[in-house]
C-alpha cells in the first residue's frame, strides 16, 4: 500500500498504539496535522507552549508504562522544546519527539523556520535521527520507540522534513528491530550476583539504597520482597520515591542534601550499600571524597554500565535490568535457604537517629508548607499523584507526601526544571483518567508554564494547583540566607498577579487560603466539590519557611544542618 | 596516560559529531582522531587517541559504547599494537639544504613526492613519537608547512576488531 510520509506518520503511532499526541502545530508539520484531523484514533492535545508538549508527554510516561509522545514543527518549535526534551533526558524518561524541518532540498539553506535539530537536540537525547528518504520513514519510527523504551530509557528525537511528509512509498511496519550497534544487557552477571549474595549475608550495617531505575523498570514488589526477606532499611532518591512504599517500618526515607537524619546516617555508616538503579547524584551523596573516605563494599545495580564507578567506585558492579537482578538475588537467598544476617542492633542505631524526628517543624500564625502537604496527603489518603515544581516546595513535597506506590511522584530531579508542575499534572492526567492529581508549586515556577490553564480549559483537566506562595524564589532564598549572607539579590517576587482571579479568568476556581484553620477544609472542598474542576490553590505561606534537614554543597553526608524547631 | 581508542561505528551521517561531541561535553581530551570507511562501506573505523586516568578512560569506553551509532569499542593500548602515523611535510630545498634534505628524508624512511626549484614534500610515516623526531631533526626554517593525519592502529597478531 503506497502512503504519503504524513500518512506513514500516523499509521506507525497507531501500529504504536499511542493514544494521545501532544504537539503545536507549524508550517513544516502542517501535512501531518492534515493526517491527524481524518483519524480518530490518535488524540491531539494542544498546548499553548511547546515546553508543555514535551513535559507534558514525558510526565505520561512517567505515571504509566506507555511512551509519551510530542509533536512540534521546525525552528521555534524545536527549539522552545527543547528544555522539555532535556529535562526528560536527566531524568531517563522514555518519549519520542516528532519535529517538523524544512524539506530537504533547504536544508542548510537559512530556510524560514531552520534549525539544526539534530544538533541542537544531540547532548540531551538518548539518540535522534534526521529521516532523508520516506522509505526509512517506518523503520525510523520503529527503532525511535524501541530506543526510547529499553535499556536505560530516554528521549529519541526524529527529525521528518516536510517534503518527506509528502512523498510517497509502501508502508509496511517493522515486527522487530535488529540493531547490531544497540543490544542493552538486561540478566546480570551470575558470578557477580553470587559474590552480591554473600557480601550482603556477610553485611552487620547493611542499607539498600534505591533510585529512579526501581520506579522506571516497574520493580517496587520485587525490591519489597528482597528488603522483607533480609530486613534490611531501604532508602530512596528523589526518583526513587513510591519504589519502596513509604509508610513501611523499613523505609528510613529519602537521603541526600535534603534527605532526612536517619537516612542520611545509615547510608554514611553502612558497611555494605546495595545500591540499585540509582545513579550517585552530587544530591545524595554529597562530596564523593567524604563518602569515599568511610570503609564500606558498594554492590550497584545498574543497567548502564556508564553510572557504574562514574563517581563512586564500585565493589560488585551488575549490568542489568533491576527485575531481572533482583528475582536472581531473591533465588539464590532462597536456594541456599540461607539465613538473613542478624542486624537488630544495626536498627538500635537506627532507631536512634530517627528518634531525632529530623522533619519536625512547627505550625504556628502562619501557614507552614510542610503543613500544607502533611494534610493534603491526609486529604487524598496518600492515592493522589503528586506533581511538583522546582524549588523548597518540591522537596517539601518529597518529605512530607509518603508515596507508597511507584509513578505518582513526578517531578523534574536531574534538570531542576522550574515550569513542569502544571503540564506534568496535564500529562499524568491523560495517562490517568479520573485520577487525584496535585500540582505543588510555587508563586515563581507556576508562572513558567502558567499559559497551560488554557489548555486545562480546553480539555477540562481537574488539576488540583497547591501553591506554595511565599512571594519568594524559596529555594534561592534559603541559600542566600545560609551561604550569602541574607543578601537577597534578586529572589524576591513582586508585582504577583492576583491568582485567584487568574484562575478565574480562564474558567477555573481560585482560592487564597491565608490561615492555618482554612487548610483543611479548603482542601477537602477543592477534592469534593470541586472534584471536577481545576482549582488553583494559592495558599499565603511563611516566607521565611526553610527546608531541612540541609547538606550544604560540597560537605559530606553526616554533616546536616538540622532545623532550629527541633 | 595515554590510550589509543578504535572504534568501529555505522557509517550514518552525523555519527562523528556525536563522538566529537561526547568528547568535548564531559571534557575528555582528544590529541587526534581519524575517520574513515572500512572494507564493509557500512561501517566507518575511528581511531582517536586521548589521555587520562585510569576511572577518566573507562569512562571514555562506557560512554562510547552507550552511543547507539557504536558498534564497538577497543582500547588498543591495552595490549600489542602497532600505530601509523602519516605526514606530509613541505621543506625549503635550495643550495646545500636540497642535498641534506634528500639525505634526512632517506634517513627517515621517508619519500619524496614533489620537487619544485626550491620545495620538496616529503612523505613520511611511522609512529607519532618518529615523526616528532624527524621534525625536530629539521632546521625549524626550513619548514614551510606540515600535514599530519593524527594516529591510526591496529591490534597484533590476533587480535581484531570486527562485527
Ligand atoms: C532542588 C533539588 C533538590 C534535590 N535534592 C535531592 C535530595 O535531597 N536527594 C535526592 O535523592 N535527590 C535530590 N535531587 C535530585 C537529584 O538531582 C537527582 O535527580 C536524583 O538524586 C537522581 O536520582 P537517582 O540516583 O535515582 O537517578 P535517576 O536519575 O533516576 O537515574 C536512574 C538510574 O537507574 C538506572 N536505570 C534505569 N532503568 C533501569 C533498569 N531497568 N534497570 C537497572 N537500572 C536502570 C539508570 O541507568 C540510572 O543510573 C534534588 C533535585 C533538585 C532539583
Ligand atoms: C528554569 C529554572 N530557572 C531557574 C532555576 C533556579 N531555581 C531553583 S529553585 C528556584 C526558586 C523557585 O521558586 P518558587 O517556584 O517560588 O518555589 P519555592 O522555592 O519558593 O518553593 C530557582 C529560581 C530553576 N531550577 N529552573
Amino acid at each position: 500500500m503506497t502512503l504519503t510520509g504524513a500518512e506513514i506518520v500516523i499509521r506507525c503511532l497507531q501500529e504504536e498504539k499511542v493514544d494521545y499526541v501532544f504537539g503545536y502545530p507549524g508550517g513544516s508539520v502542517l501535512h501531518i496535522y492534515d493526517e491527524l484531523f481524518k483519524q480518530d484514533d490518535i488524540k491531539h492535545i494542544l498546548v499553548r507552549h511547546e515546553q508543555a508538549a514535551v513535559h507534558a508527554a514525558d510526565a505520561y510516561s512517567r505515571s504509566s508504562e506507555r511512551v509519551g509522545v510530542a509533536l512540534v514543527t521546525s525552528g521555534p518549535g524545536v527549539t522552545n522544546a527543547v528544555t522539555g526534551i532535556a529535562t526528560a533526558y536527566m531524568d531517563s524518561i522514555p518519549m519520542v519527539v516528532l519535529c517538523g524541518q524544512v524539506p530537504t532540498y533547504y536544508i542548510g539553506q537559512d530556510a524560514f523556520q531552520e534549525c539544526d535539530t539534530v544538533g541542537i537536540t544531540r547532548p540531551c537525547v538518548k539518540h535522534n535521527f534526521l529521516v532523508k528518504d520516506v522509505k526509512d520513514l517506518a523503520s525510523t519510527m520503529k527503532k525511535a520507540f524501541h530506543i526510547a523504551k529499553t535499556g536505560r530509557p530516554g528521549p529519541v528525537v526524529v527529525d521528518i522534513p516536510k517534503d518527506i511528509t509528502a512523498n510517497k512509498c509502501e508502508f509496511e511496519y517493522p515486527a522487530s528491530v535488529q540493531m547490531r550497534s544497540y543490544n542493552p544487557v538486561v540478566k546480570g552477571h551470575l558470578g557477580q550476583i553470587k559474590k552480591a549474595v554473600q557480601m550482603l549475608l556477610e553485611a552487620k550495617q547493611p542499607i539498600i539504597y534505591t533510585g529512579g531505575g526501581v520506579v522506571l523498570s516497574d520493580a517496587s514488589e520485587k525490591l519489597v520482597k528482597l528488603a522483607k526477606r533480609l530486613n534490611f532499611p531501604v532508602t530512596n532518591t528523589l526518583m526513587g520515591l513510591g519504589g519502596y512504599p513509604a509508610t513501611d517500618k523499613q523505609f528510613v526515607g529519602m537521603l541526600g542534601m535534603h534527605g532526612t537524619y536517619e537516612a542520611n546516617m545509615t547510608m554514611q555508616h553502612a558497611d555494605v550499600v546495595l545500591a540499585i538503579g540509582a545513579r550517585f547524584d552530587d544530591r545524595v551523596i554529597g562530596n564523593p571524597e567524604h563518602f569515599g573516605g568511610v570503609p564500606r563494599k558498594i554492590i550497584h545495580v545498574d543497567i548502564d554500565p556508564s553510572s557504574i564507578s562514574k563517581r563512586v567506585k564500585v565493589d560488585v558492579p551488575i549490568v542489568g535490568n533491576v527485575p531481572d537482578v533482583l528475582d536472581e538475588l531473591l533465588k539464590l537467598l532462597d536456594d541456599g535457604a540461607k539465613a538473613a544476617p542478624d542486624v537488630s542492633d544495626w536498627w538500635q542505631q537506627i532507631d536512634g537517629w530517627r528518634a531525632k524526628n529530623s522533619l519536625g517543624y512547627k505550625q504556628g500564625d502562619l501557614i507552614e508548607p510542610q503543613y500544607v502537604v502533611e494534610k493534603l496527603y491526609e486529604v487524598t489518603q496518600g492515592e493522589a499523584f503528586i506533581t511538583s515544581d522546582v524549588g523548597q516546595h518540591q522537596m517539601f513535597a518529597a518529605q512530607y507526601y509518603k508515596f507508597d506506590k511507584p509513578r505518582r511522584w513526578i517531578n523534574s530531579g536531574g534538570l531542576g526544571t522550574m515550569g513542569v508542575g502544571l503540564p506534568y499534572a496535564m500529562g499524568v492526567l491523560f495517562a490517568n483518567p479520573g485520577a487525584q492529581v496535585a500540582c505543588i508549586t510555587g508563586e515563581g515556577s507556576i508562572q513558567m508554564c502558567i499559559q497551560e490553564l488554557s489548555t486545562c480549559k480546553q480539555f477540562e483537566l481537574p488539576v488540583k494547583i497547591i501553591n506554595l506562595n511565599n512571594g519568594m524564589l524559596g529555594m534561592v532564598r534559603q541559600w542566600q540566607e545560609m551561604f550569602y549572607s541574607k543578601r537577597y539579590s534578586q529572589s524576591y517576587v513582586t508585582s504577583l498577579p492576583d491568582f485567584v482571579k487568574l484562575a478565574e479568568s480562564y474558567g477555573h476556581v481560585g482560592m487564597r487560603i491565608e490561615k492555618p484553620e482554612d487548610v483543611v477544609p479548603a482542601l477537602k472542598k477543592a477534592f469534593t466539590e470541586y472534584k471536577d474542576r481545576l482549582v488553583f490553590m494559592d495558599f499565603i505561606i511563611d516566607p521565611e519557611a526553610n527546608v531541612y534537614p540541609m547538606v550544604a554543597a560540597g560537605k559530606g553526608l553526616s554533616e546536616m544542618i538540622l532545623s532550629e524547631d527541633l | 596516560m595515554r590510550h589509543i581508542i578504535s572504534i568501529l561505528l555505522e557509517n550514518e551521517a552525523g555519527a562523528l559529531s556525536r563522538v566529537a561531541g561526547l568528547f568535548s561535553a564531559r571534557g575528555y581530551n582528544i590529541e587526534s582522531l581519524t575517520v574513515a570507511p572500512t572494507e564493509d562501506a557500512s561501517l566507518s573505523r575511528m581511531t582517536i587517541v586521548t589521555t587520562g586516568s585510569e576511572d577518566v578512560l573507562e569512562q571514555i569506553t562506557k560512554q562510547l559504547n552507550k552511543l547507539v551509532d557504536v558498534v564497538k569499542v577497543v582500547d588498543l593500548s591495552e595490549a600489542a599494537h602497532s600505530e601509523r602515523e602519516l605526514m606530509l611535510i613541505k621543506v625549503r630545498a635550495t643550495g646545500k639544504d636540497r642535498e641534506e634534505m634528500k639525505r634526512m628524508a632517506d634517513i627517515f624512511r621517508g619519500r619524496i613526492i614533489d620537487v619544485t626549484d626550491s620545495t620538496y614534500v616529503i612523505e613520511l610515516t611511522g609512529t607519532g613519537a618518529k615523526l616528532d623526531s624527524f621534525i625536530a631533526a629539521l632546521d625549524a626554517g626550513l619548514i614551510l608547512e606540515t600535514v599530519r593525519t593524527g594516529v591510526c592502529g591496529i591490534g597484533r597478531g590476533d587480535r581484531i576488531l570486527k562485527v
